[in-house]
């Protein structure tokens, strides 16, 4: 059984409720006072190392990867590894930990090369300081894809280093002994020292150089490809030890929550705080000024109140009595807007990818199709809403928050503050859901200011639901206009695509109106269909809320338009969906993205990570032999397929769907194939595709975020619904597509398996009940009254 | 002040009654395993029992909790029936990101308490006030089935 983190009484950011004892987080400062006292000796703190590191990575022009990103990568043991005088590992997870099981992933990376026993690994989790861990944005698929093998290398350095000590000690050559479960061997002697007692030896020697470790052969490893360990939080999760940012508790701490600005831009007029200082509790009430645009992560503003407790806040909110200014977006309207991207759709707009003639093919078709989609805003919602607290104590400002962004709420905070960065501290404890939400640290900076106008007392801001479904980074939202021409036999010849949407750009550029390479990318202009004529155009779009990451992004709604459209093609040819997306993806060949037009590639190299059609085909042929596809079904009931590359991995689904006869929908089964590359922690790459599978059901058949005079409508999980356990598909069968293989490029896991859920669905009822779904979300569109 | 039995604990609370359990547990004596995610009564993420009833703690005023036994997570594995549920929820490694598992876990400790095997229509009854939004519904049920030793029928 894990229990919390022990030595209590050295840690200042301990809360003793009576009942448990909770650790909040261990600070990096606590932690390396843990390793002076206790004997840890890989320890951490050598920062001309790290800078080494950053001078080995490739130059500017050539950087793909986690080159590309900021502060790139870091693969120094002394780092990432401590190990003490006892034996215990202590292993530094630097990603964030959301629910795709990070913290147990990576960490168990280092643990097989280390030859450590998993029982005797501690993981602790690192503050913003990427100039010190290497990246540490978790979004985009990539802490696996673009860690495992800097993880890998930190391992096999440790182990090469207890390896150097033992034969030291022993005066016998280096390759005469070896790691095996925290001990290192000699077998021409048969003596053995654990790692606890070559720690402090270890230490002293030089961290061998990267082109020199001897990392494990896949066929030696223990726990990478394997899935058999349980999730590393699981114990504190079930037990409710688990600690979010919601749950952080310090001494003297205040609470507190915003009445912030109903439409995106506006701002207080004024406001009469006497009605809420009356109600019991509250302590003060802030004006928090707002931000000129670009949105950025600056915080909306608006009323705080400040209470002993967050009922009180609440409360407090309620008796606040505010005259807003709505500002420039008072009229954005959703169905107004849409009929906007409609009309916007139904034009020429910015061509950005354009093979063969086009016109001419259309105008030489024997038969053209068309068709519109449209795809709403979404919020996130993650289960735990964003929450922040800060203390500012002698200028040295320290957060605890669930944040996607540690080193970017850093940055963000010490502007706000005006502090030098290393005088601020963000420690990340477990978040409750992310989705793309928590990349965006408004509310960390708004907890900063909170504090800050308390004199540095501890202030925790807890964001409600309804600030949390008013106030997000929304997924955008879109209409896809498609086109096509097909000949005689019903094979397409021209192919015209729209896409029309606000761009994440806009947030940070108040001005953008086309999508980015980035968004573009995201399975539009990188379409890896073999039509000779195509043509992709972006008309204008213009945002009139903030515009964010959602989980998969811009895949969404273009997977789900491309995918439906597809089977609406082969159904006007008179064949069956999956032949025709076949013939359509054409023969087994590696596609260059940039001849595609798409100079992105998801951040990654052209040349290790074509489009493989290949592997798009494979996944659709595995999911059509595991769902049994073309099995006859009754009336009513149907199989739909959809295939998406992204995230450099390849997906496809098969949904079976019944629809009663007052148009009742349910999802008997999904079957999802799914070809990431090397498979690394393959239960956790499970979880991620079964949760995707139902957050694809859910925003297909339930997800909406719309508005009116400028405000977000829905309010809570009664008007912005999720999908529930009696409405969620009831069987999801995962197939991984095999490979033993661990020198090939990974693929994403936590978002590629979204996008084909909604089409796939649409195109199971189509076969079901004959009808074309184009508008998402599905809601009472089948119903027969 | 009104006294409170959490936990098999009796606690002096000195708030307004009308102060939703929710919040004392979590703001006042420190219980934040039970959490907060809508604070309407949609989601169950702050499930608790009173009197083993499941309960949703932020729209239960703690003057209706007087004289009740409130059981959280922190104290649910000392039902042996709580026990098997935790248990379960590891072995099948149910949890993604966490945060609505100790709900999820007292909505299910109250169902098999009360309903030893259940039926598919059981589980989606007791189980569908509480929200998901990592996707955790399949293996929440294959834990369900497994506490009451029931297998997964698959067709």
């Amino acid at each position: 059984m894990k229990k919390p983190l022990d030595c209590p009484e050295l840690n200042a950011d301990t809360w003793n409720s009576g009942d448990s004892l909770h650790i909040v987080n261990i600070s990096r400062r606590t932690f390396l006072k843990d390793l002076a006292l206790t004997g840890f000796v890989l320890a951490a703190g050598f920062p001309a190392l790290i800078r080494a590191d950053e001078t080995a990575m490739p130059s500017e022009k050539e950087k793909y990867g986690a080159d590309a990103m900021p502060h790139g990568w870091v693969d120094n043991p002394l780092v990432f590894v401590a190990i003490a005088g006892d034996g215990t590992v202590t292993i530094i997870c630097h990603r964030s930990e959301m629910g795709q099981g990070i913290r147990t992933s990576l960490p168990m990376v280092v643990a097989d090369e280390l030859e450590a026993n998993w029982l005797h690994v501690r993981v602790e989790q690192a503050p913003g300081d990427e100039r010190r861990y290497g990246n540490q944005d978790t979004d985009g698929s990539r802490s696996m894809r673009h860690f495992f093998m800097p993880m890998r290398r930190v391992g096999a350095a440790a182990r090469t280093m207890l390896e150097s000590a033992a034969a030291a000690q022993w005066q016998v050559p280096i390759e005469e002994v070896h790691a095996e479960q925290h001990q290192i061997l000699h077998p021409a002697t048969g003596r053995t020292l654990g790692y606890g007692e070559l720690a402090e030896a270890a230490a002293k020697l030089p961290v061998p150089a990267r082109e020199s470790l001897r990392l494990k052969n896949p066929a030696d490893f223990r726990y990478i490809g394997k899935g058999s360990l349980r999730i590393y939080d699981g114990q504190d999760i079930v037990t409710g030890l688990a600690q979010y940012g919601i749950d952080t508790r310090l001494e003297d701490m205040l609470y507190a929550v915003v009445a912030r600005p109903p439409v995106f831009g506006g701002k207080v007029l004024s406001y009469d705080a006497r009605d809420a200082l009356k109600v019991p509790g509250v302590v003060k009430v802030i004006e928090l000024p707002s931000s000129p645009p670009p949105a950025d992560f600056n915080p909306l503003g608006g009323i705080a109140v400040i209470a002993r407790n967050t009922w009180a806040a609440i409360q407090g909110r309620k008796a606040l009595k505010i005259e807003w200014d709505k500002g420039p977006h008072g009229n954005y309207d959703s169905v107004a807007y849409k009929a906007e991207l409609e009309a916007a759709a139904r034009k020429p707009g910015k061509v950005v990818r354009n093979d063969g003639d086009i016109d001419a093919a259309l105008q030489g078709a024997v038969k053209r199709v068309a068709a519109e989609y449209y795809a709403p805003h979404l919020a996130q919602a993650p289960m735990e809403p964003p929450a922040a607290t800060a203390r500012i104590v002698n200028g040295v400002c320290e957060i605890w928050t669930c944040t996607q962004a540690p080193q970017v709420s850093r940055e963000r905070v010490a502007k706000w503050l005006k502090l030098p960065e290393d005088k601020v501290t963000v420690h990340v404890t477990l978040l409750g859901g992310g989705f793309g939400r928590k990349s965006k640290p408004d509310y960390v900076i708004e907890a900063a200011l909170l504090s800050q106008a308390m004199n540095g007392r501890p202030v925790k801001l807890t964001w409600t639901r309804e600030d949390d479904l008013h106030h997000s980074y929304f997924h955008t939202v879109s209409v896809e206009r498609l086109e096509a021409g097909l000949d005689t036999q019903g094979k397409p010849v021209a192919w015209l695509h729209r896409t029309v949407a606000p761009t994440i750009s806009s947030t940070f550029a108040p001005d953008s109106k086309h999508q980015m390479p980035t968004e573009l990318g995201m399975g539009v202009i990188n379409v890896p269909f073999a039509i000779a004529n195509l043509r992709i155009e972006n008309p204008e779009a213009e945002a009139h809320t903030r515009i964010g990451w959602f989980r998969s992004v811009s895949n969404i709604p273009h997977a789900f338009a491309i995918q439906s459209f597809v089977a609406e093609l082969a159904a006007a040819s008179g064949r069956d969906p999956k032949d025709f997306l076949l013939d359509l993806i054409g023969s087994p060949r590696h596609i260059d993205p940039r001849t595609l037009g798409d100079t992105w590639n998801q951040g990654e190299s052209p040349e290790i990570y074509p489009v493989d059609t290949g592997r798009l085909r494979r996944v659709i042929e595995a999911v059509s032999r595991e769902a049994n596809w073309g099995r006859v079904l009754p009336n009513g009931r149907g199989l739909g397929l959809a295939a998406h590359y992204s995230f450099v991995t390849y997906v496809a689904v098969v949904v079976e769907v019944t629809v009663d006869e007052h148009g009742k929908l349910s999802i008997p089964r999904i079957d999802i194939a799914v070809d990431c590359g090397p498979q690394v922690n393959p239960e956790r790459i499970r979880s991620q595709l079964e949760g995707a599978c139902i957050m694809g059901v859910s925003l297909a058949t339930l997800g909406e975020i719309s508005f009116k005079e400028g405000a977000v409508i829905q309010d809570n999980f009664h008007t912005y619904q999720l999908t529930r356990m009696d409405d969620a598909p009831r069987e999801i069968r995962i197939h991984l597509l095999s490979t033993t293989e661990f020198d090939i490029p990974l693929g994403g896991v936590g978002e590629p398996g979204l996008p084909p859920i909604a089409p796939a669905l649409c195109n199971a009822i189509f076969a079901a009940t004959g009808q074309r779904i184009r508008q998402l979300p599905i809601r009472d569109q089948l119903r027969k009254d | 002040m009104i006294t409170l039995n959490i936990n098999g604990k009796p606690r002096q609370i000195d708030l307004s009654t009308d102060t939703p359990l929710l919040w004392v547990l979590r703001d006042h004596l420190g219980l934040t395993g039970t959490k907060f995610g809508c604070g309407i009564s949609l989601c169950g993420a702050c499930t608790v029992h009173l009197d083993g009833e499941p309960t949703r703690a932020c729209v239960t005023p703690i003057s209706t909790a007087v004289g009740k036994k409130i059981v959280t997570i922190e104290a649910i594995n000392q039902d042996a029936t709580g026990q098997r549920v935790q248990e379960a929820w590891l072995a099948l490694r149910v949890p993604q990101c966490g945060y609505c598992q100790s709900g999820q876990i007292m909505a299910a400790t109250a169902l098999l308490k009360q309903n030893p095997k259940p039926t598919d229509t059981d589980i989606d009854t007791a189980m569908s006030g509480n929200i998901c939004r990592c996707g955790t519904y399949c293996r929440i049920r294959a834990a369900i089935k497994q506490v009451a030793g029931l297998t997964e029928v698959r067709p």
